[in-house]
């Protein structure tokens, strides 16, 4: 919104100031702009991990700790993507007590894609299709038993699915 | 209106496996149409399936996954005949709902 600013006559900047003023105020949120802040109420949505740019931010964002990487946790990837607008990646896993798995792309603009809750008695294995901008590592990180375990691959994307 | 979710929920006895298919633009806010302007941020933030009252599986979701998005699980017990709830909302505001019968 800043960086155009300029274009618009004073008036028009004016009230576009006044609608992102209340917009921040009402949300405490610059990020989603204009959404109303249903998520928020509706089971704490991770606002903040979703801005992070770095995948190891997003993660401490998320859960607070750091990954390990452990050969228990199965993430299935294609070698080459060809269209990285639709990226099917799944994960499963051996480990007990899993709580929550996320998927994320260390080169995407925000790199968190997806994060799950798993409740006791779901089965900590999941399929879904991601969008990958360019080439890059796709991680999954479980949580089981209140510690962080990762799996990576590299994937290699001929064509972006960020940029359209 | 149609259902923007697709659902179909088998179980095979001990566990119920949950394929959901959603129609929804997914725009992450980053692409720019063909006019060179971005197409602003449009995406399922929650996604929920409930069974017996209970959530089962919580997705939180953004712009980084794929248009009509796809997702796979399998929760354990569920029976044939029993209802399974999926619900989303996305970034602004618009929600949907549906129920499936477990088969």
């Amino acid at each position: 919104m800043t960086t155009t600013d300029h274009r618009f006559s004073a008036t028009r900047r004016l009230i576009l100031q006044g609608a992102a003023t209340v917009a921040l105020i009402g949300l405490g949120n610059p990020w989603f702009g204009l959404a109303p802040a249903y998520a928020a109420a509706n089971d704490k949505y991770p606002e903040e991990a979703f801005r992070q740019k770095s995948d190891a931010e997003a993660i401490k964002s998320l859960y607070g700790k750091t990954a390990e990487p452990s050969d228990k946790v199965k993430l299935d990837a294609p070698e080459i993507a060809e269209n990285g607008a639709v990226v099917p990646v799944s994960v499963s896993t051996t480990l007990a007590d899993v709580t929550s798995i996320s998927f994320l792309v260390a080169e995407n603009p925000v790199a968190l894609v997806a994060s799950y809750r798993i409740p006791a008695g779901t089965v900590p294995a999941i399929a879904n299709r991601i969008k990958m901008a360019k080439t890059s590592n796709v991680i999954v990180v479980v949580e089981a038993g209140g510690k962080l375990y990762s799996a990576t691959k590299n994937v290699k994307v001929t064509l972006g699915g960020c940029g359209g | 209106m149609a259902s923007t979710i697709r659902v179909r929920a088998t179980s095979s006895g001990e566990t119920t496996e949950v394929q959901a298919l959603i129609q929804h633009p997914m725009d992450s806010g980053f692409v720019k149409d063909a006019k060179g302007e971005i197409i602003p941020p449009h995406f399922i933030q929650q996604l929920t399936f409930e069974y017996d009252g209970k959530p089962v599986f919580v997705a939180d979701w953004a712009g980084g996954v794929s248009k009509d998005p796809y997702v796979k699980f399998a929760f354990k017990g569920g029976k044939k005949g029993d209802d399974l709830k999926i619900s989303w909302i996305d970034n602004k505001g618009a929600t949907d709902s549906t129920t499936a019968k477990i088969q």
